[in-house]
């Protein structure tokens, strides 16, 4: 009696579940061609479908009918293609949803549509500008996927050619009146280098600096804290100088990038300092304080960088030889370290904090001169050793040689044949 | 020789008299192997004098031992030449040694009644082996406490004690502190007592027997050389040139320190054994994980083990029942045993 019972009672859940795993736009949309079939084809890997949400958690009706009537009724809440405004609403009724984000994801932010209301897209969007991009725009719709998996349009590596989409499209931003190099010049950066080339997933790209969902961009007066935020001492460095309230004020943009540029961030050296294409030049005309400051320091950081070298292949040379030079060579690793901090000093643009490493790392890479050449000494000191002793060795040998021959010629000391012989 | 009688007044040098006047070398066309045990004892002499030199300065602990050698290295006068030859020595020592080995097996010197003198011989390789394995590790640097601990590994898969094996080698679980503590003591005191227990043993042996005459040439026919002077001085010419190679060596391509070891650190890629039991390890590399029912590396430490053991019994398989050398089934095994090391130990070096 006992099983009959049990079986009746577990009966609903089981057509509770049949129900719960139906989805009658699949069924649907899988058997159309085109357009219509495609968001069943995506929507396998869909991190919402992975999750067990369905086609109508969005577009609403019923997906427990294989009746279209009623699957794609309005009185079932069937909502249909939503239109572009209501996109960031309808994904924020879930993802504002603490309650129940934390289902899937408790550490998962829901700030996202707050911030999409603060940034340009958003803006614009509530101004009734319908092709700035929404979050489908970014994320894709059907095959969204988490921003870590590396087939997201939002992964980092990928997130440079997703935003360049619609930025460098001179069509989509010829109304905005916006340039459309910055994929271009960012692909020329380090930034890029290190993110593409190296595979850097912490590399800035696009959101690192312009914001994610708060997509604007950093305006005059905090570029300096954008690029600040990594670059944590050349910021301050630069927010003491002389330079901070001159080019804060420039118009067209100012901190960093009147020198580095702000897509097109390319590799610093002292070209930048001094030559034709030093940046110091557009402000400051030769002969002027200015411009001998940064003469100056490009000589002393170049000087150093060339002393360090020179060790580091003295060095390199008595290594080949087998010679034992590590501490030396671990010895330039603290002068390469002081060339870094002289090309952090000339953040201040003051000639004294520029000498003072200079100092410490040209004390540094003649000590290592010092050291390589010696070693090379010793080397060939090793090596007249070497044949001084080989010489002394032959003459001992050539000597036993003459003994043995003069034993020898007396006779007497080799056995017959036929003599008695140990076993 | 007033030295000579004072002392012969106290001592009785009627045997180091008797060895001067009586004991002579047969002069052959193999001849030239019988400077091979000489040389190898040479090489020996210097690894205790540089030994003992080194120890001087080297402080066997983890915190110090990387130290102490680049202490040796750059700020102890000839420091550098001390260590390069001691491990120049060592390498050199073992190759000889075995061209010692294979000498005496391709002139059938392992003949009754020399059996004594293989054995000791064939345990003093082993031996020199240990000694090697052990004085790797003693620098500290990152390439010796990688192949240590492959080495150590290759001992916890023989069969049964294993395990056991490996634990009393590491001094623990793994390769550590306790290791290169254990490794010192083996380098400077356990092996060196066992060698000249052993040395003394064989070239005892050596003089009490004299020098084996190959089987192809009758003793009695041979012509004789005397071994004080002619022979010791021509060694002596030897002994010379294995100095200036020695020297040589050192000075023009000084033994690498390398970086410290760090336990933590992932080993480096390609991490290999000494050249001297590269051959095994490469052909540990190239048996299959299982062989049947048996876990290959065991399969194959296994062999290893059998095989040392039959080589070491070569007295006594390769002699018939009058204890005459078979000759072809020994020179046979002999080629095939130099092959395989040659062979293996290039292939295990390139792959």
């Amino acid at each position: 009696m006992r099983a009959p019972a049990i079986v009746l009672l577990l009966a609903p859940l089981a057509l509770l579940g049949q129900q719960a795993a139906k989805n009658s736009c699949l069924d649907c949309h899988s058997a159309l061609d085109g357009a219509a079939q495609r968001p069943s084809l995506l929507s396998k890997t869909d991190v919402h479908t992975v999750n067990g949400l369905g086609c109508a958690d969005c577009h609403g009706g019923d997906r427990t009918s294989d009746d279209p009537s009623v699957a794609m009724n309005p009185a079932k809440g069937f909502i249909g293609k939503p239109a572009r405004t209501a996109i960031p609403k309808l994904c924020a009724r879930c993802h504002s949803d603490p309650d129940f984000m934390r289902k899937f994801r408790p550490q998962q932010r829901v700030d996202q549509y707050e911030l999409y209301q603060t940034s340009i897209h958003g803006k614009r969007l509530a101004s009734g500008d319908y092709t700035v991009a929404t979050c489908i725009d970014c994320h894709s719709v059907h095959d969204i996927r988490q921003v870590k998996d590396a087939l997201a349009p939002v992964h980092p590596l990928r997130l440079p050619e997703t935003c360049g989409r619609c930025h460098a499209d001179s069509q989509k931003m010829a109304k905005y009146g916006i340039p459309t190099n910055q994929l271009a010049d960012y692909r020329t950066s380090v930034h890029w280098n290190a993110l593409k080339i190296r595979g850097d997933l912490s590399a800035p790209n696009c959101a690192s600096c312009h914001g994610n969902h708060g997509a604007k961009p950093p305006q005059v007066e905090s570029v300096a804290a954008v690029c600040g935020s990594c670059h944590v001492p050349f910021g301050q460095l630069y927010q003491k100088s002389v330079h901070e309230p001159i080019f804060s004020a420039a118009s067209g943009g100012g901190g960093c990038i009147v020198c580095h540029s702000n897509h097109a961030i390319h590799q610093p050296s002292t070209a930048m300092l001094e030559g034709p294409n030093a940046v110091c030049s557009r402000c400051h005309d030769p002969g002027t304080p200015g411009a001998n400051a940064a003469a100056q320091m490009a000589t002393w950081i170049d000087g150093l960088d060339s002393s360090l070298k020179q060790s580091e292949a003295v060095l390199t040379s008595a290594e080949k030889y087998g010679m034992e030079v590590s501490d030396a060579q671990a010895r330039i690793g603290d002068g390469r370290e002081n060339l870094v901090k002289a090309r952090l000093a000339l953040h201040s643009m003051q000639l004294s904090e520029v000498k003072k490493p200079v100092d410490a790392g040209m004390a540094i890479a003649n000590e290592t001169l010092r050291a390589g050449q010696a070693a090379l000494r010793e080397k060939d000191f090793r090596r007249w050793g070497l044949a001084v002793s080989v010489l002394l060795i032959g003459i001992a040998i050539f000597a036993i040689w003459l003994l043995i021959r003069r034993i020898e010629i007396k006779g007497g000391h080799w056995r017959d044949a036929g003599a008695p012989v140990p076993k | 020789m007033k030295a000579a009688s004072w002392l012969g007044e106290r001592l009785d040098l009627s045997a180091v008299r008797e060895l001067i006047e009586h004991k002579t070398v047969p002069v052959h066309s193999a001849t030239r192997w019988y400077y091979f045990g000489g040389i190898t004892l040479f090489l020996f002499g210097i690894q205790v004098m540089t030994g003992i030199l080194l120890m001087l300065y080297y402080r066997p602990t983890v915190a110090e031992a990387f130290e102490s050698v680049r202490f040796i290295m750059t700020r102890v006068e000839f420091g550098w030449l001390i260590r390069s030859i001691h491990s120049w020595s060592a390498n050199l020592l073992i190759f000889v040694a075995f061209v010692h080995m294979f000498s005496v097996v391709f002139t059938h010197a392992y003949r009754r009644p020399r059996e004594l003198t293989w054995l000791s011989g064939i345990a003093l390789l082993g031996l020199m082996l240990f000694f090697g394995f052990s004085g790797y590790l003693l620098p500290w640097n990152k390439i010796s406490y990688f192949a240590t601990k492959v080495g150590t590994d290759v001992a916890a898969n023989a069969p049964f004690i294993g395990p056991a094996i490996a634990r009393f080698l590491r001094g623990g679980e793994d390769v550590g502190a306790p290791t290169l503590t254990r490794f010192f003591a083996f380098h400077v005191m356990i092996l060196p007592l066992c060698a000249a227990a052993l040395i003394a043993v064989h070239v005892l042996m050596i003089q009490k027997q004299g020098m084996s005459t190959p089987p192809w040439l009758s003793a009695s026919s041979v012509r004789q050389m005397r071994f004080f002077p002619n022979f010791f001085l021509r060694e002596l010419m030897v002994w010379y040139c294995a100095l200036a190679a020695l020297g040589a060596l050192a000075a023009i391509f000084p033994w690498e320190l390398g970086e410290k070891a760090d336990p933590f650190a992932s080993a480096p890629a390609g991490i290999r054994p000494e050249w001297y039991f590269l051959a095994q390890f490469y052909t540990l590399k190239l048996i299959p994980s299982h062989v049947l029912i048996f876990e290959g590396e065991i399969l194959g430490i296994l062999g290893f083990g059998l095989l040392a053991a039959a080589w070491a019994a070569l007295p006594f398989w390769g002699v018939d029942r009058l204890g005459a050398a078979r000759t072809r089934l020994v020179t046979g095994a002999g080629i095939v045993m130099v092959s395989y090391l040659a062979v293996f130990t290039v292939l295990g070096y390139i792959k």
